[in-house]
């Protein structure tokens, strides 16, 4: 596909064969709800894991104890045959999360740049530039943020995913106030991602259609 | 990771640059808390040297709380914390980043200010120098163990009388020995003491906070 190509910026392909996540009797209390008990899987490279359920189901929570933002009341996450914290995995991990982790004040190159060096991967203000214009932000990347649409300020939130080199990706409703067009962007780069031996987990209650691939998926009820 | 300490300071200067009436609040503040005084107590010129040393530093105090509150609130908002927690850094030196940040906008202008807002007090030259360099070694003291109290209280309802009920306590040591330093000079005492002790407290919370800081904030995101 001719779109697939100019997608990433290609600054280092994942390409990770032998990693895996590995989630093993995991349960999730909610105040005095319990949300889900003795949940496991297992999510190898190039393999999509979509997590279904109905509002307040613990999608959230569950992305959230994935990346070990909260504590797991039972059970364990273990990326690469290893507890899933600290900083190595952190290397490993890209989460976008409801909050796009978007700075109203600043501009959406300067959020590019700053969010890149959070994830240790600095890049070029060029490199930048280009991820944003292939996200449909080209003529916009001087303007605050705050002058942005609400899918603008998505759109910049998830430049990250063009510009990410880490393997595995969590990502809590991606999809959530794209336009069409968006939306077929992103997907295509999930393709390529997994494509490139990456991993995701995403919740989504839009119809996920990535192309060459069916994912797998997990209730939570 | 130098250059992560430089580049969350240069964010965090940038964002105050972009909301800088937020920063201005507080030095306006503590400016006109500071004025008040001269002009309540009367033009009694003993009574304004004595009480000098203790307002402005009590002025400080009460401005850093305001401006204490907005330390992590944003970035916990909008989810930058979530990344910053999540970045492949140890978070105390992000944290450090953001506490000195924090200092440059709120606490180093009011040293700055201070020796100007001492000639309302008639404090003499040498005074309002040792009242400047008190200052420049305590405001970061109050950034550093506010910076605590600021992630304790992250997202809770009431949070900014709450910060204050746990971090004004804190900062007593401080006062003391902030404000003991110009009176001791007036008194006609060394006032290298107290200064050293500013200084010892500073290392002190300089070394311990910016970990208590990270651990409090991996609570609050729980």
């Amino acid at each position: 596909m001719a779109q697939e190509a100019v997608l990433s910026l290609a600054l280092a392909p994942v390409n990770r064969p032998d990693s895996m996540l590995e989630v093993v009797h995991l349960s999730c209390l909610r105040g005095e709800r319990t949300l889900f008990t003795d949940l496991s899987f297992t999510l190898s490279p190039g393999e999509l894991l979509q997590v279904a359920g109905a509002n307040g189901s613990g999608k959230t929570s569950l992305l959230r104890m994935l990346c070990g933002l909260s504590a797991p009341v039972a059970g364990e996450i273990r990326w690469n045959n290893a507890a899933a914290r600290g900083e190595d995995f952190n290397r490993d991990l890209l989460y976008i999360g409801h909050h796009s982790a978007v700075k109203e004040e600043l501009t959406p190159l300067e959020n590019l740049l700053i969010a890149s060096t959070f994830a240790s991967a600095p890049l070029t203000e060029s490199q930048a530039l280009e991820a944003l214009d292939r996200m449909g932000l080209g003529g916009r990347e001087y303007l605050p943020t705050k002058a942005l649409s609400q899918g603008q300020k998505r759109r910049v939130g998830l430049a990250r995913l063009l510009v990410s080199t880490a393997p595995l990706w969590i990502l809590d409703e991606p999809l959530t106030a794209l336009d069409v067009l968006a939306v077929e962007l992103i997907q295509a780069r999930l393709a390529e991602h997994l494509a490139q031996q990456g991993m995701i987990v995403l919740t989504t209650h839009q119809a996920l259609q990535v192309p060459g691939i069916t994912p797998r998926q997990i209730a939570l009820s | 990771m130098g250059k992560l300490f430089i580049r969350v300071i240069h964010r965090d200067l940038l964002l105050a640059y972009r909301r800088r009436a937020d920063v201005l609040t507080t030095l306006f503040f503590f400016v006109i808390v500071v004025s008040l005084f001269p002009l309540g107590v009367g033009p009694e010129m003993k009574t304004l040297r004595l009480i000098a040393p203790g307002v402005v530093w009590v002025a400080a105090l009460l401005a850093s709380m305001l401006s204490l509150q907005r330390l992590f609130a944003a970035d916990y908002q909008d989810g930058t914390l979530e990344q910053m927690l999540l970045a492949p850094h140890p978070l105390g030196v992000i944290v450090l980043g953001k506490i000195v940040a924090h200092w440059m906008v709120s606490g180093l202008p009011l040293a700055l200010m201070a020796p100007l807002l001492g000639l309302q007090f008639d404090l003499p030259p040498e005074a309002l120098g040792i009242l400047f360099i008190a200052l420049l070694l305590g405001t970061p003291i109050l950034s550093l163990i506010g910076a605590v109290g600021a992630a304790l209280t992250l997202g809770l309802r009431g949070g900014g009388v709450l910060l204050s009920l746990l971090v004004l306590p804190l900062y007593i040591p401080a006062l003391i020995f902030g404000a003991g330093a110009v009176e001791a000079h007036i008194a006609g005492v060394s006032p290298e003491g107290h200064l050293s002790l500013l200084a010892a407290l500073l290392i002190f919370s300089g070394l311990a906070t910016p970990w208590v800081t990270a651990l409090a904030l991996r609570i609050a995101m729980e």
